[in-house]
């Protein structure tokens, strides 16, 4: 008896269906809370080709929503450790492994070679890139995203219907993630168990797509919504113009005299102006270090104060900075606006 | 003219509310009524919140009585 008999015996599946998702090819960005779950669900129904891309490493803090992830795999790479786990689950899948983030230079490229994104990301930048590589390439995008106890889910770019644009046509400073506001595992779990179904849904071509639709969902209320959302076709017609352009946000810093060091990754918003400020990510800090001046005061910030906090022990103790100060509450506290 | 207020993420919080009945003089477009609900809420991004009437995405309709508004932010967190 076939491992999928039990989804077989559905009519909206059925041998044919199966067939289909053998030869469906699914490509999942952000292996986190979402990515996890989704995962999991499209690896058991025998899709066949999975690409699991995140650039991240397991902490300790994702294990109670990451589902994938055990206390043995803290500080290895997410998407290895994903797909070694994945192909115990089902020898049928093959998977790709992409140890780096989804940018400009690779998105296009990468997106074309599967039938459809399913957004595992955790920051709008990357959710704008997924919708305007899937725009630019004519493939659909499976989104969700969580703020506390609430989600939202649709499906963009199905069919030529509406996309993250026509709900949010411009990205936002207001980049708050689960890091930073607290969830309870479970949330992300029932987002991308939906998004898994919408994915299965798409491939099978079987029952209602959530295209057009953006659906709300509050864990704590148990309460849902679902709102209409139309095409902006100006939204995707500038894309289909203009291509993809980075979203930088700027804004303007308070004291703008002073050196800063930025140690969030380059695709974090919003991005301060000013001659004095240098963008040198937590990882390249080893290799860069020089760059930092050592003889005068040097704002050190991140998005919380967390990282900018490790940065300057690094700085302080490998490469004898005594010039930094950390900004205890993060970028929102040392700009304009 | 009597309309509910629905409030999501970080709107609900800063409003520290889910839900509320409003009682409104004169005609008032939905994105109107987002100005003046948002007003004095601190939210960096005011322009990122999107505006549903009755359960459809839009923000130029006139309010009638008995509609239904719904402000949503954007959620990034996954």
């Amino acid at each position: 008896m076939s491992r999928y008999d039990r989804q077989i015996k559905l009519k909206e599946v059925g041998p044919e269906g199966q067939e289909k998702l053998r030869n469906a090819k699914v490509l999942i960005v952000g292996v986190g809370g979402l990515g996890c779950p989704a995962a999991m669900y499209l690896v058991g129904a025998g899709v066949g080709t999975i690409g699991l891309m995140d650039h991240d490493r397991v902490d300790k803090s994702n294990l109670h929503r990451q589902i994938l992830f055990q206390e043995l795999d803290i500080g290895k790479p997410k998407a290895i450790v994903a797909k070694e786990r994945l192909e115990k689950q089902n020898s049928d899948v093959q998977f790709e492994v992409y140890e780096e983030p989804l940018t400009i230079a690779n998105a296009e490229k990468i997106i074309k070679q599967y039938d459809m994104v399913l957004d595992g990301t955790d920051n709008f930048e990357t959710k704008y890139l997924i919708n305007d590589s899937c725009l630019l390439a004519d493939k659909p995008w499976v989104f969700a995203s969580i703020y506390k106890n609430e989600g939202q889910l649709s499906v963009f770019n199905y069919k030529d219907g509406p996309t993250y644009r026509c709900v949010f046509p411009k990205s936002t400073r207001e980049n708050i993630s689960c890091e930073t506001t607290g969830v309870l595992g479970v949330l992300p779990g029932i987002l991308g168990s939906l998004q898994a179904a919408e994915v299965l849904k798409i491939i099978l071509g079987a029952g209602e797509v959530l295209s057009g639709k953006l659906k709300l969902i509050n864990m704590m209320r148990g309460s849902e919504q679902t709102i209409k959302i139309n095409k902006r076709p100006e939204e995707v017609d500038k894309i289909r113009k203009e291509g993809i352009a980075p979203v930088y946000i700027d804004c303007d810093l308070k004291n703008a005299e002073h050196w800063y060091l930025d140690v969030r990754e380059v695709f974090e918003q919003p991005k301060p102006k000013g001659k004095k400020v240098l963008n040198i990510p937590l990882s390249d800090l080893t290799l860069r270090y020089q760059e930092i001046p050592n003889n005068q005061k040097v704002f050190v910030f991140c998005q919380s104060g967390k990282r900018s906090k490790n940065a300057i022990e690094i700085l302080k103790n490998e490469f004898g900075f005594h010039n930094l100060k950390n900004v205890e509450g993060g970028i929102e506290t040392i700009i304009d606006g | 003219m009597k309309v509910t207020v629905k409030y999501f993420g970080l709107v609900a919080e800063a409003a520290e509310k889910s839900e509320e009945v409003m009682e409104l003089k004169g005609q008032l477009t939905a994105s109107e009524l987002k100005t003046q609900c948002l007003n004095g809420l601190s939210i960096v991004d005011k322009d990122s919140v999107q505006i549903a009437v009755n359960q459809n995405l839009d923000d130029k309709t006139t309010l009638k009585d008995g509609d239904e508004v719904a402000l949503l932010p954007p959620f990034a967190g996954g």
